[in-house]
């Protein structure tokens, strides 16, 4: 068990639960064998406040073998399940197990509707109200954290409902992007590209590829230096869905727009990461999700 | 326990704690309890308490099986979170009804007990109500109060061990009927039927049918009045709500003492007797065993069944009834008369309680009458605070859960006011199925520098395209610096 810092604790929590249970069978064992002097008027002969008298009235016998009864259970209890200390039991039970098995339980369940689903192609699983509305809820709980809740994202967690994709927009490559995970890369290249002033005209020339508001002198004296970019983002700036390279040409701008924001990416660098899924999500669950995802910004195939 | 002395004004001394020397008798700090043989009895007490056991146990066991529309008219289920009651779909959010059925529930109990004792426990309590069906099958099997008794006493003989078979058996059926019927509020009664008849129950259903079935069987059939001495909280609390002029099952000492046997031709002036001949009925049709006559004691359960058996002694003896009733503790030292006593129930304390229970009676069935089968729970997107969107807009991102307490399918128009240009970006328009929740993303839009920088409140509007729900429900727009 992690949460005991040395083997000490263990054992010292172990002794105090035994001498515990211990202590509570020797007050049953002592008190059913003392026996008192009983009164005429059954009162204890105790007397306060001038006149209230504890009267004398005997637990039931039966209360005390309920008491024995749980004293043996608290014992039977911890030889099969975890409590004594770090030990965990003869069963071996835990909540995480339990978890686990219940999960199982769950998919197994609901197994059969699954592949009614998985069945179908995405582009028609898409236009399918009971898939989506399930599609709906895995997103709710797993993605939109990062995503946002209507899937358009934020600074630096992609917008899911446009038709930009940077590692690719068919059903195929978004459920691979769940199940895997993916990892974009920025190099910091400053220094390749030149002078703090070369970066800047570097900057509005990738604001003129999508005819954004920019500098046309600087734009043009940057031109050259794209070079630099073009290994990743192409030759015209239009990305690279197998790099996972950003287009730069129309005007969606995942980490910041303007100069200062292309600048700093240029200078800095950037390492963004979207956690893979595979462990949370089935295989199934992961191809509603996708066609769900997919459902965003495309037309669902009509139903045949 | 603590009770005072007979003597008013003892002189203080101090008692030493010791134990007394000498050959006085000793008793263990526990003890067995004998087992009370409660002799059968009828009257208007009894009337009464066989009509609240018929009344309860009918809807109890009755309302499972009541339909309503398609579905079981009382369903409870806790794996969708749905509380199906007759016509209502209550919601986990709707629990302020439990809130207010348990409120209501409290101050009925204050109610009853300040006037007249422990009513719940003498009439309806399901304590009461079990034991009371149990020892009836106890009596049809194995006879009255002096039967039972003797044949308890008997050896094991074939005939014995008939009887006993045949009572446990009876009580095990009906306690496993009390358990089915119990777990037919939580799952649907016919289906749980069906599989008991074709032997594929869950194991929950298979455990808690067993275990409620074990409760009844144990309680009703072994512990009895045991429950209401050492178990049940509220028999200890209700005698603090006694006064002096709550009416309790007393027993009239001026009346009745001195005690004493004889002839009915005899006159008790005579003989120097009061009026009780010491018959000890009372005490042997008393559940918990105790003798009424001894004065009031906390193991009293207020059922009167030893007021129906004097009663019935009073009249072969040509005595006037009452010797044993429902009176106050100022009515019986003050002498005072039927109607002085009857007045007394009025009281502020009373009153102060019905008034706050009508108060609360009319207020929570005005709440379900009034109730809009519509819920809305409105949550900032935890995603992005405001951005800006194309065509100079600046975007906030909420989740509605829009949860249908109908049990149709229906759609909701979704609009938004507070801001001047506000508008709704996302569909207007929601589908919701019947009796479920969902969630929505909604985006609300306004135009860039429209609105100062800062927190914005708004509402959304939530209505039903068909039909009058409607809903508002309170947010804020935030507007970036």
């Amino acid at each position: 068990m992690s949460d005991f810092t040395s083997g000490f604790w263990s054992v010292y929590i172990a002794t105090v639960t035994l001498l515990g249970i211990g202590a509570c069978m020797l007050l049953l064992w002592a008190t059913a064998r003392k026996k008192v002097a009983a009164r005429s008027d059954n009162s204890t002969g105790h007397v306060w406040d001038e006149d209230l008298t504890e009267m004398n009235n005997p637990l039931p016998r039966w209360w005390m073998w309920l008491f024995v009864l749980s004293t043996v259970f608290s014992l039977v209890y911890l030889l099969f399940y975890p409590g004594l200390g770090s030990y965990p039991g003869e069963l071996g039970w835990s909540t995480r197990g339990e978890y686990v098995a219940e999960v199982e339980r769950a998919n197994k369940d609901l197994a059969p509707l699954y592949a009614k689903f998985t069945a179908q192609p995405p582009e028609r699983l898409a236009g399918d109200p009971a898939a989506m509305a399930i599609g709906e809820r895995l997103f709710m709980n797993n993605c939109s954290q990062c995503h946002g809740s209507d899937a358009r994202g934020s600074k630096g967690f992609p917008n899911l409902t446009d038709a930009d994709w940077l590692h690719g927009g068919t059903p195929d490559k978004i459920a691979e992007t769940i199940t895997l995970g993916r990892r974009g890369q920025m190099p910091p290249l400053a220094a390749a590209v030149g002078t703090p002033d070369d970066v800047k005209n570097l900057a509005h020339y990738v604001m003129s590829l999508s005819g954004s508001p920019h500098d046309s002198v600087r734009a043009a004296l940057g031109k050259p230096k794209f070079a630099v970019c073009a290994a990743c983002h192409g030759p015209d700036g239009k990305g690279n869905t197998a790099l996972g390279a950003p287009n730069l040409s129309d005007d969606i701008w995942l980490h910041g727009w303007g100069e200062a924001a292309i600048v700093a990416m240029v200078s800095n660098g950037k390492t963004n990461e979207m956690p893979a899924q595979s462990d949370k999500l089935t295989p199934a669950q992961i191809q509603v999700l996708a066609a769900y995802v997919w459902g965003l910004s495309n037309k669902p195939a009509p139903k045949s | 326990m603590t009770q005072p002395t007979a003597s008013p004004r003892a002189p203080r001394k101090i008692i030493p704690i010791a134990a007394v020397p000498g050959e006085e008798p000793t008793q263990s700090l526990y003890e067995s309890e004998a087992k009370i043989y409660p002799r059968s009895v009828s009257g208007r007490f009894a009337r009464w308490r066989w009509g609240f056991v018929f009344l309860t146990q009918l809807v109890f066991y009755g309302l499972p099986w009541l339909e309503w529309g398609q579905r079981q008219a009382v369903l409870f289920d806790l794996a969708s979170r749905r509380f199906y009651i007759l016509g209502y779909v209550l919601y986990p959010q709707d629990f302020i009804y439990l809130t207010g059925l348990l409120v209501l529930s409290a101050l009925s109990l204050f109610l009853f007990t300040a006037v007249a004792g422990r009513l719940w426990c003498g009439f309806s309590c399901p304590q009461t109500v079990y034991t009371e069906i149990f020892l009836w099958i106890e009596r049809k099997v194995e006879g009255d109060r002096s039967a039972r008794m003797r044949l308890d006493g008997r050896p094991m003989s074939l005939e014995k061990l008939g009887k006993k078979a045949l009572k446990h058996g009876l009580w095990i059926a009906l306690a496993l009927w009390t358990g089915f019927t119990f777990v037919g509020y939580f799952t649907p009664v016919r289906e749980l039927a069906l599989e008991i008849v074709e032997l594929r129950m869950g194991s929950w259903e298979v455990f808690w049918v067993l275990f409620y079935g074990f409760a009844t069987y144990g309680n009703a059939g072994f512990m009895r009045e045991q429950v209401c001495k050492y178990m049940c909280p509220y028999a200890r609390f209700q005698s603090a709500m006694f006064d002096r002029d709550t009416l309790i099952v007393s027993y009239d000492q001026a009346r009745g003492e001195p005690r004493g046997a004889r002839s009915r031709a005899a006159n008790p002036m005579q003989l120097g007797l009061g009026a009780c001949v010491d018959c000890t009925l009372c005490v042997q049709v008393c559940p918990t065993g105790i003798d009424i006559r001894n004065g009031l004691q906390y193991e009293c359960i207020g059922c009167a069944a030893c007021v129906d058996v004097c009663d019935s002694v009073m009249d072969k003896m040509v005595y006037p009834r009452g010797l044993i009733r429902f009176t106050t503790q100022n009515g019986v030292n003050g002498g005072w008369s039927r109607r002085r006593i009857w007045s007394r129930v009025f009281r502020p304390r009373v009153l102060v309680y019905g008034v706050v229970l009508l108060a609360l009676f009319l207020g929570l069935l005005f709440s379900l009458v009034a109730r809009t089968p519509l819920k809305v729970d409105v949550v900032r997107d935890r995603a992005t605070l405001a951005r800006i969107v194309a065509g100079g807009k600046l975007e906030n991102v909420y989740r509605l859960q829009i949860m249908n307490a109908t049990e149709r399918a229906q759609r909701y128009r979704i609009t938004a006011t507070g801001l001047d240009n506000l508008a709704l970006a996302s569909e207007p328009e929601v589908a919701v199925g019947p009796a479920e929740s969902r969630w929505v993303a909604v985006r609300l839009q306004v135009p860039y520098g429209s609105a100062s920088p800062g927190s914005h409140p708004i509402h959304f509007q939530i209505g039903a395209v068909e039909g009058d729900s409607h809903v508002s429900e309170k947010s804020a727009f935030l507007v970036p610096r």
